[in-house]
């Protein structure tokens, strides 16, 4: 079982006390619309499904909060947690400790 | 005694027998023996008959990798296990046990004559010997080789122990008690580190235990054992004995079970059988050891012949001499020792048979002082014995040639094959491999764990001790703690190495030979070889293909052989062919471990509403919805469900029908932009509904989708009362939580779960209005009407009163504080009685709502059932520029033609329609047919004829054609209705 980072309880807490919510950082479109069905079906629907470090977002149970996350697909660890809100974390080094 | 048990060896109390029946006859063991030793020790070696061949098996190991020995055993009602494995089950006074996989008895058993048929059952047999007449598999085929096969019988009656759970915080781990996890933990507990020890044994020392002459530090092996576990228990260290580590999860989680009363011969009351650990460590040590592998020939497997090292384990731990005149057959130095203890405790070893060109000297040596006949570069070509095995044949190998052999008389064959380090654990952790030239090794590691001793391929006890400290220490070290590195001396040490073969070579006809490399599952060398040929490439297919290693054993003895056979036939190299997956629990674990304290009333929480009691005391009939009891019907005396449910239906419609609705999901939306937030969530237009109205709200997905749905009332212009169905409660408020922190944090809103703060109370009928009023107080009757909300006291309780109507009939539903839930219940019944009140459940309340076409979300529609498709674009503000799903609703697919619409459905012949039944439009098309829709819900009515309701592909548009439903017994025909059955003017509601 892992343990999760929540970044507004600021503790690693048990897997159990946490579920998926998706990639992280596809913002619902301001005016959805002014999309072409195209547009809105990529929003919908399509997923970087990624094979290594995967940009997604958690929510913590206990507190209620959606944050986000960088999880390794492959090795199921996870790189880093950041606030719901806070913009993109790049993937450096120092996300990866 | 029997002449097989050694006077005062071993590690069994000699002074307190123990007495056990196996098979119904009753035999004398020793405290501290398995049923496998104490089985041995009266000469038994059959213990069992094989899985598919029912060949007669013995035990081949000492441990807890048993593939052959299982037994049932059996301590009283409800408490049989089968497949237990005869050589862990500790003796205890009474143990009743029986062979497994035999009839009419072990010795001589009818199901063998699977083994003369042998041909029929290689590799593959199941898909390739029962494919015609199709007809013959279900009736034929498979319930007799579900009778034939199968490993033992499963228990027919609830298991009546306790199983205990417990979690653990640990610096570090360590998972093997031999000398390298005991000098592991000896390095690790020196800073004052919290340090745990386990091991699957009663008894810790590992391989000490078998090798009581070796010297450490000047101290016989068992001196210092247990003297190093005086210094641990004096530090600290926490010592589990009978626990094994059945698997090894993310971030240093590992899973242990724990033995505690199996082997006691009176259990404490209510003690707890076994305890499930889950264990966060900081640091892991490995120190698991190697498994010693089979040799692969001709009749490996006949009772009698069995591991050198299980041998060794028997004679020192038990005091058991498995036979008198042993034969061994060896590519490693360590089955000499075995000999050569045997020897020197009154066996007369008639052969040490080495496929090796050249034997170590000084093994050569002490094989001569002991006059042990040495054969070097010989193989075993077969063995020959029906319940035991006689003789060995040994032949000399020159090259590829197999020269002329020669029986030699034995009565038990110790093998080895050489040593498999024990990777499970590490290889549930994802580690990589690597292969050394004759067995794999771990290799790269993914958690901070460390490996140490026989487990990482190292063999004597120098360098394993050296290696279990070192391991210890960089395990302190990884905590950021420091201690110093201890050393060692041994004398009487016993090194050795060995070779890895494939099947020995044989004179004979190799596609004749039963020469087994799983025993448990009957996997011979021969089905390896098959499934090459017949196309098998991938390890992981020779092995499904062949059921190779997927036994309960989950391939101890066999993958190592397995795959250098498969590599031999691919004429690759093992690494090439790699080695398939290990998989927890490392070896068989009881359901009721896993289960622990979650069984029965504790498997799942059971969430009862405050009226609940009240239901029981009155006879309701209750069904489990979304973890929810909900009262389902009342029947009366002699009444069936059908009965009861349309008395509650016809009581209602006549005059008042009460319903406890406290499941219903409620959230309270709060704040100066409740409404905008509203407005964005749900399709309905909301800043129109004035305070002290509701109104029906649809909550879709982005996708378009319906997910929920229920009324809404207006208490105030910030403050909405929003009901959701009962399984959607948490769903639907973790989604306006996702909107609100995620996509719109500037709203001032907020959200809060009330469905268990309220306990709701439905009042529905003709007469429910008069009933009602008398007890209310606060409310303007005069603008009260349909769809009207207000909070105001009811019976003397402060309540929001919601005027709304699921039901077709006017209808109230009183919200009160949940502890005044029964009180009000009680005081509207009293109330009632004037009106002939009818107490109903949840299946009339579906009736009564199905009647008037009102859809239940997750029945009706399943997640891909729009606004239009159900019928409710009267439910979306068209004139909003956005909600929640708003977009979907005009993509392609969801305006295209030929969508399925939820309409009614009448059957001509009367008859109830089945849920889920597939609609088809023409039933004399050719199968397989096109299935235009299925029906969603179908009940019995008030009107005297079945309705139902289904979703159909273009249905609004073939109002009152005919389509048909097949069923088993006959097609059904039905017309396309409107959904609403019962009173479609609404004139009722109005009254």
């Amino acid at each position: 079982m892992l343990l999760i980072h929540c970044p507004y309880c600021e503790d690693s807490l048990p897997e159990l006390e946490f579920t998926y919510a998706g990639e992280a950082h596809i913002a619902r479109p301001a005016d959805p619309s002014a999309l072409s069905d195209e547009e809105w079906r990529d929003f919908l629907f399509i997923r970087t499904n990624a094979r290594g470090p995967h940009y997604e977002r958690w929510r913590h149970i206990g507190c209620g909060r959606f944050f986000n996350a960088i999880r390794d697909t492959v090795s199921d660890r996870f790189l880093t947690t950041y606030k719901a809100g806070e913009p993109r974390r790049p993937l450096t080094n120092e996300a990866a400790e | 005694m029997s002449r097989y048990r050694l006077q005062g060896k071993g590690r069994v109390d000699h002074s307190a027998p123990v007495s056990f029946t196996f098979d119904g006859k009753t035999y004398q063991g020793l405290r501290g023996d398995t049923v496998a030793s104490a089985l041995l020790a009266n000469g038994v070696h059959l213990m069992g008959r094989s899985f598919k061949y029912h060949r007669p098996r013995g035990a081949v190991s000492a441990g807890s990798e048993e593939p052959n020995a299982l037994i049932g055993t059996s301590r009283g009602a409800g408490r049989f296990e089968p497949n237990t494995r005869a050589t862990v089950q500790e003796l205890r006074a009474g143990l009743v046990t029986e062979s497994q996989n035999k009839w009419p008895s072990l010795s001589f058993d009818v199901g063998a004559i699977n083994d003369r048929a042998y041909m029929l059952f290689s590799a593959g047999f199941y898909y390739k010997t029962f494919m015609w007449p199709k007809s013959f598999w279900d009736k034929i085929y498979e319930p007799v080789i579900r009778g034939a096969a199968g490993l033992g019988k499963s228990p027919t009656e609830p298991d009546p122990d306790r199983y205990a759970s417990r979690y653990l915080h640990t610096d570090v781990l360590i998972v093997g008690a031999g000398p390298a996890g005991i000098a592991a933990a000896l390095a690790a507990a020196q800073s004052g580190a919290d340090v745990t020890l386990v091991d699957e044994n009663a008894e810790m020392g590992g391989s000490l235990l078998s090798d009581p002459a070796v010297l450490i530090d000047g101290k016989p092996a068992w001196d210092w054992v247990d003297a190093q576990l005086g210094r641990l228990r004096a530090a600290g260290v926490r010592l589990m004995t009978r626990t094994t580590a059945i698997g090894y999860y993310h971030q240093n989680m590992l899973g242990l079970c724990q033995r505690l009363t199996d082997h006691l011969d009176s259990p404490p009351k209510g003690a707890p059988r076994e305890r499930m650990w889950r264990v966060r460590a900081g640091q892991v040590v490995l120190a698991q050891g190697a498994l010693e592998k089979p040799l692969v020939f001709d009749g490996n497997d006949r009772p009698g012949v069995m591991l050198a090292g299980a041998a060794q384990t028997f004679l020192h731990k038990y005091g058991v001499k498995v036979g008198d005149n042993p034969a061994v057959i060896t590519s490693h130095d360590s089955a000499y020792h075995a000999a050569f203890d045997l020897a020197d405790n009154g066996a007369r070893v008639a052969a040490i048979i080495d496929t090796r060109e050249s034997p170590r000297p000084d093994l050569l040596d002490g094989a001569r002082k002991r006059g042990i006949e040495v054969l070097p570069s010989h193989t075993v070509t077969t063995t020959r014995g029906r319940l035991r095995v006689k003789s060995v044949r040994a032949a000399p190998v020159r090259g590829t040639q197999v020269g002329t052999g020669r029986d030699i008389a034995c009565d038990c064959l110790l093998m080895s094959g050489g040593w498999t380090p024990s990777l499970h654990l590490f290889s549930h952790t994802k580690g990589t491999l690597a292969w050394d030239g004759q067995t794999f090794l771990p290799d790269r590691k993914t958690e901070d764990c460390e490996i140490a001793g026989a487990g990482r391929g190292l063999w004597g006890y120098a360098d394993v001790l050296a290696d279990g400290a070192a391991a210890g220490l960089r395990a302190l070290e990884g905590l950021g703690r420091a201690g110093h590195q201890a050393s060692f001396t041994v004398a009487n040490d016993r090194p050795g190495s060995g070779v890895s073969h494939t099947e020995l070579p044989t004179d004979g006809n190799a596609g004749k030979a039963r020469a087994f490399i799983d025993f448990q599952n009957d996997v011979t060398a021969k089905d390896i070889r098959l499934a090459v040929r017949e196309g098998m490439r991938s390890i992981e297919h020779v092995k499904r293909y062949t059921t190779n290693g997927m036994a309960t054993d989950q391939g101890k003895m066999s993958n190592i052989n397995g795959l250098m056979i498969a590599a031999d036939a691919l004429g690759k190299e093992p690494p090439q062919v790699g080695l398939t997956t290990f998989r927890p629990p490392y070896t068989p674990t009881s359901f009721g471990a896993f289960c622990g304290y979650l069984r029965g009333e504790t498997f799942q929480l059971t969430r009862k509403t405050p009226i609940d009691p009240w239901a029981e005391a009155n006879g309701a009939v209750f069904e489990p919805v979304a973890q929810w009891r909900r009262a389902w019907y009342f029947p009366k005396a002699g009444e069936d469900m059908h009965a009861a449910v349309l008395r509650e239906c016809k009581a209602t419609r006549a005059s008042l029908g009460i319903f406890d609705a406290s499941t219903l999901g409620k959230i309270e939306v709060a704040g100066p932009d409740a409404v905008e937030f509203m407005n964005r969530m749900y399709t309905n237009p909301w800043t129109k509904l004035q305070p002290g109205r509701c109104r029906y709200g649809l909550l879709l997905g982005e996708d378009g989708f319906i997910r929920d749905d229920g009324v809404i009332g207006r208490l105030s212009p910030d403050l909405f009362h929003v009901t959701t169905t009962t399984g959607g409660a948490a769903r639907v408020l973790t989604m306006m939580e996702d909107y609100l922190q995620t996509e719109w944090p500037e709203l001032d809103v907020w959200l809060t779960s009330t469905t268990e703060q309220w306990a709701t109370v439905a009042l529905n009928g003709p007469n429910a209005l008069a009933m009602l009023k008398p007890l209310v107080e606060g409310v303007d009757w005069d603008d009260f009407p349909h769809m009207s909300c207000a909070e105001c006291t009811v019976a003397g309780l402060p309540a929001r009163l919601f005027r709304l109507s699921f039901t077709g009939e006017v209808g109230f539903e009183v919200n009160v504080p949940a502890r005044h839930g029964l009180a009000l219940w009680t005081a509207l019944i009293e109330a009632g009685k004037a009106y002939d009140i009818c107490p109903y459940g949840t299946e009339t309340m579906h009736v009564l709502r199905a009647e008037k076409g009102y859809i239940i979300v997750g029945q009706d529609t399943d997640g891909t059932v729009t606004p239009g498709d159900a019928g409710l674009d009267w439910a979306i503000g068209k004139a909003k520029k956005d909600f929640v799903g708003k977009r979907s609703l005009s993509r392609p697919d969801i305006v295209a033609k030929g969508r399925k619409q939820l309409v009614g459905l009448l059957t001509e012949d009367g008859s109830l329609l089945q849920e889920g039944a597939q609609i088809v439009l023409d039933p004399n098309q050719p199968k397989p047919m096109k299935m235009v829709g299925h029906v969603t819900s179908s009940y019995q009515s008030t009107m005297g004829h079945p309705i139902a309701m289904a979703v159909i592909e273009g249905g609004f548009d073939r109002m009152g054609e005919t389509v048909f439903i097949p069923m088993p017994d006959g097609v059904r025909k039905a017309k396309i209705t409107s959904t609403v059955f019962y009173d479609p003017q609404n004139e009722r509601l109005k009254a």
